[in-house]
């Protein structure tokens, strides 16, 4: 493992796996009385937040703590950032106080890259700009894993079955992502990452909201959801800003709904045993339809509980040497 | 050899022995010509020629040295008045004659804007002042730079700094009607519109060339096809005003294909491109280091091949250096928040060298022409950028390069230039300059500044 979480495409599919591997591992961990680990004593972890994002930031916060790591919160909200210290700054600050891993989360993209030539500890992206959001594809990996996938291709679990997935990629399932594609982190990363784990992935977008070359990604790409749906064993919806449609992404709301939207007819052209996806917050009525983020295919509110438990195994993969040396 | 000096000798001496004098330069090769001895006296070129003796004069032996017409730069920032923690006229220039620059045209965006009289003579009088390099003020085209009114452009031509190109360069001349205008009204007095083309709805936002790169980083995409509308539409207006047009750094293979059929309806188009779009692309920026952030940006190796390929038929008239210097600051943050732009007045020969010399592509009487005689041309700047095998009488405004020094890797803590943004720290680059003339006076000596 590299020192820092910057981007999905940075990791192998080994390294993707050991940090599946053990995020199940600490699953199971999380079932047993005891839910806090001593692992990361001692150690401090900074959520440095230029952007309000609540529900990363307490997600990243629940694992740092369950692992025992000392947790700064960081808003850039009221602090000597909002006074124009620069980014530069800021690192210098949290290198001082002895930060041993900085989260980030930055409304310009390549932020948390920067940040790692400053600082001395580790640094996990936790959304940067346009670009990456490595955690969150970690996270919808390990959903899709737990959800779909046995040894050797996709097959759909039954409600209850416990399987052995140790050592699994996501070989040969089929994930459709679908929506604002351009400005999404959350794409670039699942592209990366569930490709590097051996996922077809094929992005669905009006064409606007496409990035230009994306033909070079490792996906395919449609711009008809209709005809992607029935070979979908994953199905994951992208939040869609309202604003777009000022610049001209698309003409209106409804057209995009009824375009590109998932509501209860779209989902019945899914196979049985397809889930859908969503990384939060949903608009609901816009791209997804309340019925569907509320049907059992939906894993919005397994994605969350997920997201503490793969933060968790990347605070240990990453810091663990460092605490065992502490 | 009596009273003959050698140049490291020379070199160190206080400035009273560099200024005017005499000067003999021994076995130069003039633009990569024969082997030629150039007598300096007066401040003019009096004599060229071999074995020439010049008693009393001091010597440069120059043998393995190419001779050039003084570097002469059409888009030079120099930050001053405003901007002096990025430059001064005073240390812009000592990076320019370290260059091999002998004139540079200072662009209009400083704080204040050069769109009045008053603001371009200031700048002239410093760069008179400075004593380095001939300093031509570039004059706005609009008033603040803010494409809404025209600037008193008579008055800047009219002033002591004889203004002659005007550019609201940084900014886009945007509205065809405004353009239009502007094309006709310089007529009166010869003058030109640098125009900066950049189509600004095509690009809000814009930080990279739109592209893999750009996409895959997930910085918002600066499009081949906002730099190419402006360049066509604006060459379709000089058409039909008759005027002149000068487009600024031309960055993509699609500019240089209008520009090519622009030329051959006889329009009259110029156009440069800078050392850095001859050298570098946009796969830089995979690490997000603001150095490599430019308008226009780095675009790809196609780009690259096209506008070399412009450079060396003509096409692209000219080399500008679009020495743009920040602060350290400026360009120490994350990508979106840095400045544009890149310092090249130290390196803009080198880079030449490397990409269109030692490719074959260029001989050193081309780059004589686009880096001298045609800019010149172009910015109708007097004594500059006259082919030194025209002989005597002709200011001695001229360039020594060794080509055949190093490569040396650029390290932009030594450079004169205020500021330390050059992308090409780091890279090895072939080439030195020696000595640099500006009318007579040395004001680079053995690679230093002579004050």
């Amino acid at each position: 493992m590299s020192r820092h979480l910057i981007s999905a495409g940075d990791l192998s599919r080994d390294e993707a796996v050991l940090i599946l591997d053990t995020s199940a591992e600490l699953a199971s961990a999380a079932g047993r009385p005891i839910r806090k680990l001593p692992t990361l004593r001692g150690l401090t972890v900074v959520n440095l937040f230029f952007e309000d994002s609540t529900r990363t930031r307490t997600s990243f916060e629940a694992a740092a703590k369950r692992l025992s790591a000392d947790v700064i919160n960081f808003s850039a909200r009221g602090s000597s950032v909002a006074k124009g210290e620069s980014l530069k700054d800021t690192a210098l600050t949290l290198e001082a106080m002895g930060a041993d891993a900085v989260v980030v989360r930055h409304g310009a993209s390549g932020a948390a890259h920067r940040l790692a030539e400053w600082v001395t500890g580790s640094v996990i992206n936790a959304g940067d700009g346009t670009h990456e959001h490595p955690t969150q594809a970690l996270l919808d990996a390990f959903t899709i894993r737990q959800r779909l996938t046995v040894p050797g291709g996709a097959s759909a679990a039954e409600p209850g079955q416990v399987l052995d997935q140790r050592g699994a990629g996501l070989d040969g399932v089929r994930v459709t992502i679908v929506g604002d594609v351009l400005h999404s982190r959350v794409a670039r990363s699942n592209v990366l990452l569930l490709s590097t784990l051996g996922a077809e992935v094929t992005v669905v977008a009006p064409p606007t909201l496409m990035p230009y070359a994306v033909d070079t990604w490792p996906c395919k790409v449609s711009y008809d959801f209709d005809a992607e749906l029935p070979k979908s064993d994953v199905v994951m919806m992208l939040r869609v800003q309202q604003e777009r449609m000022s610049a001209a992404y698309f003409p209106s709301v409804r057209e995009y709904r009824r375009r590109y939207g998932l509501d209860a007819g779209r989902m019945a052209l899914l196979p049985g045993h397809a889930i859908v996806m969503h990384p939060g917050p949903m608009n609901r009525g816009v791209e997804i339809a309340a019925e569907v983020a509320d049907s059992p295919r939906s894993t919005i509110v397994a994605q969350v509980s997920n997201g503490v438990i793969v933060r968790m195994a990347v605070l240990y993969l990453l810091l663990g040497g460092a605490a065992a040396t502490a | 050899m009596n009273g003959e000096r050698t140049m490291s000798e020379i070199s160190g001496e206080i400035s009273s022995e560099t200024m005017g004098g005499e000067w003999l330069i021994r076995g130069a090769r003039i633009a990569g010509g024969p082997v030629t001895d150039i007598h300096i006296a007066g401040g003019l070129i009096a004599r060229t020629g071999t074995d020439l003796s010049a008693p009393g004069a001091r010597v440069i032996d120059a043998a393995g040295l190419i001779a050039l017409p003084g570097l002469v730069d059409l888009h030079t920032h120099l930050r001053e008045p405003g901007r002096e923690d990025a430059e001064t006229v005073e240390t812009g220039t000592r990076a320019a004659a370290l260059g091999g620059y002998t004139a540079v045209h200072a662009m209009a965006n400083t704080e204040p804007v050069a769109d009045t009289a008053g603001v371009v003579e200031q700048v002239w009088r410093l760069g008179q002042q400075a004593g380095l390099c001939d300093v031509r003020p570039v004059g706005a085209v609009t008033v603040g730079q803010q494409g809404k009114q025209l600037a008193e452009l008579g008055a800047m031509a009219d002033s002591a700094a004889r203004v002659r190109v005007f550019s609201d360069d940084g900014n886009c001349v945007a509205d065809p009607l405004l353009m239009r205008r502007a094309l006709e009204y310089v007529k009166a007095f010869d003058g030109l519109i640098a125009q900066h083309a950049q189509e600004p709805r095509l690009t809000e936002g814009a930080q990279l060339n739109e592209g893999e790169v750009a996409s895959k980083l997930g910085l918002a995409g600066w499009p081949a096809a906002a730099e190419e509308a402006i360049i066509a539409r604006d060459c379709l207006l000089a058409a039909h005003v008759g005027s002149r047009l000068h487009v600024c750094h031309v960055s993509t293979a699609g500019s240089v294909e209008i520009l090519r059929w622009a030329k051959s309806k006889g329009w009259q188009v110029t156009a440069e491109v800078t050392p850095h779009h001859l050298l570098l692309t946009d796969d830089l920026a995979t690490g997000y280091d603001p150095v490599f952030k430019v308008n226009p940006p780095l675009r790809t190796q196609a780009d690259v091949a096209a506008l070399r390929a412009a450079l060396a038929d003509g096409t692209i008239d000219c080399v500008a250096t679009d020495h743009a210097p920040h602060p350290v600051e400026a360009k120490e943050t994350e990508w979106a928040a840095a400045a544009n732009g890149m310092t090249g007045l130290e390196t803009a020969l080198r880079v030449v060298q490397l990409a269109m010399v030692d490719s074959g592509l260029l001989d050193w009487a081309g780059v004589a022409d686009r880096m001298s005689v045609r800019p010149a041309a172009i910015g109708r700047v007097p004594d500059h950028g006259q082919p030194l095998q025209a002989g005597g009488g002709a200011p001695a405004n001229l360039v020594l390069y060794d080509p055949a020094a190093g490569p040396e890797a650029v390290d932009p803590a030594t450079h004169a230039s205020k500021s330390r943004n050059s992308p090409f720290a780091g890279m090895a680059l072939p080439g030195k300059v020696h000595a640099t003339f500006l009318r007579g006076t040395a004001t680079v000596l053995d690679g230093k500044v002579t004050r």
